[in-house]
């Protein structure tokens, strides 16, 4: 653990992150900007794992892991789901999800 | 206060201010500049808690690679000058209430837990100690997800590519 910060604050940090990302998922009209919230909320699951690891099971290393499957998982998404986009966007020459309707081609 | 908590309170500071400006900025270019500052602030982060490696993939892959990959498909789909619309009002109430009653009902269940840290002896956490729990078979060992995720990243990467290439019209001339 860290001298001086009690986990608490960490967790806190974590939490704030997360519901911003929740929110920026509910607000935005834009997939890029969807996406970067989704990025969001995985980071502050990956913190969310390190500090626990960190300070309740320091003879560990299982949430190091996890957190690095998540970012591997998270690289694997967003590649997928850049690829969609811009295959949508070649085809309806916009990228707004209200708009989008039919999935049929 | 000691060096570490100076720094951890300006890159949590960093951490809430940017992430909030990631999903409220009108401009799509800077919303994802911003999320660069989130990443790179979460590696320090890690760096803080002691984690090296993870600090130090942290900003290759995603700092490096996942934003990188953002900003070019925001620069292929959009103008950089244009600027969204405002969300509808109903929108903004739906993401803003649930920012606060999430929020609030997790940090009312997390601060009202008592935590007991462990007194263990930390783990040194080095190259060789990662590489031998990720490939070993033992009652550590993570060679199961590590076989799972490769093949995962072999499928993305055969997959992004069917789906984001060109279709191919050549084969209709021909005939």
């Amino acid at each position: 653990m860290i001298q001086g910060i009690p986990i608490t604050h960490f967790l806190v940090v974590s939490v704030i992150m997360f519901f911003v990302g929740i929110m920026g998922f509910i607000i935005r009209q834009n997939l890029i900007t969807i996406l970067l919230s989704v990025e969001l909320i995985l980071n502050a699951v990956v913190l969310n794992f390190l500090v626990f690891n960190r300070y309740l099971f320091p003879h560990h290393l299982q949430g190091q892991f996890f957190g690095l499957f998540i970012i591997g998982v998270a690289a694997a998404e967003a590649s997928m789901a850049i690829a969609l986009i811009i295959n949508i966007y070649r085809r309806m020459r916009h990228i707004d999800p209200d708009k989008i309707r039919e999935m049929k081609y | 206060m000691s060096l570490s908590e100076i720094m951890f309170y300006i890159l949590a500071a960093v951490i809430i201010v940017f992430s909030i400006l990631t999903v409220t900025s009108r401009r799509v270019l800077r919303a994802a500049v911003y999320l660069l500052f989130v990443l790179v602030a979460t590696a320090g982060m890690y760096f803080l808690l002691n984690y090296q490696f993870m600090a130090a993939v942290q900003l290759t892959l995603y700092a490096g690679g996942i934003v990188v990959l953002i900003i070019f498909s925001i620069l292929l789909t959009s103008h950089i000058s244009h600027r969204f619309e405002k969300p509808p009002l109903w929108k903004i109430l739906a993401g803003g209430s649930t920012f606060v009653f999430g929020t609030g009902l997790t940090l009312w269940v997390l601060l009202s837990h008592v935590f007991t840290p462990s007194s263990q002896k930390a783990m040194e956490v080095n190259m060789t100690e990662i590489g031998n729990h990720l490939l070993s078979l033992n009652k550590e060992g993570f060679v199961l997800p590590f076989e799972v995720i490769s093949i995962l990243l072999l499928a993305t990467m055969v997959a992004a590519i069917i789906i984001a290439k060109k279709e191919d019209n050549t084969k209709s001339d021909e005939i």
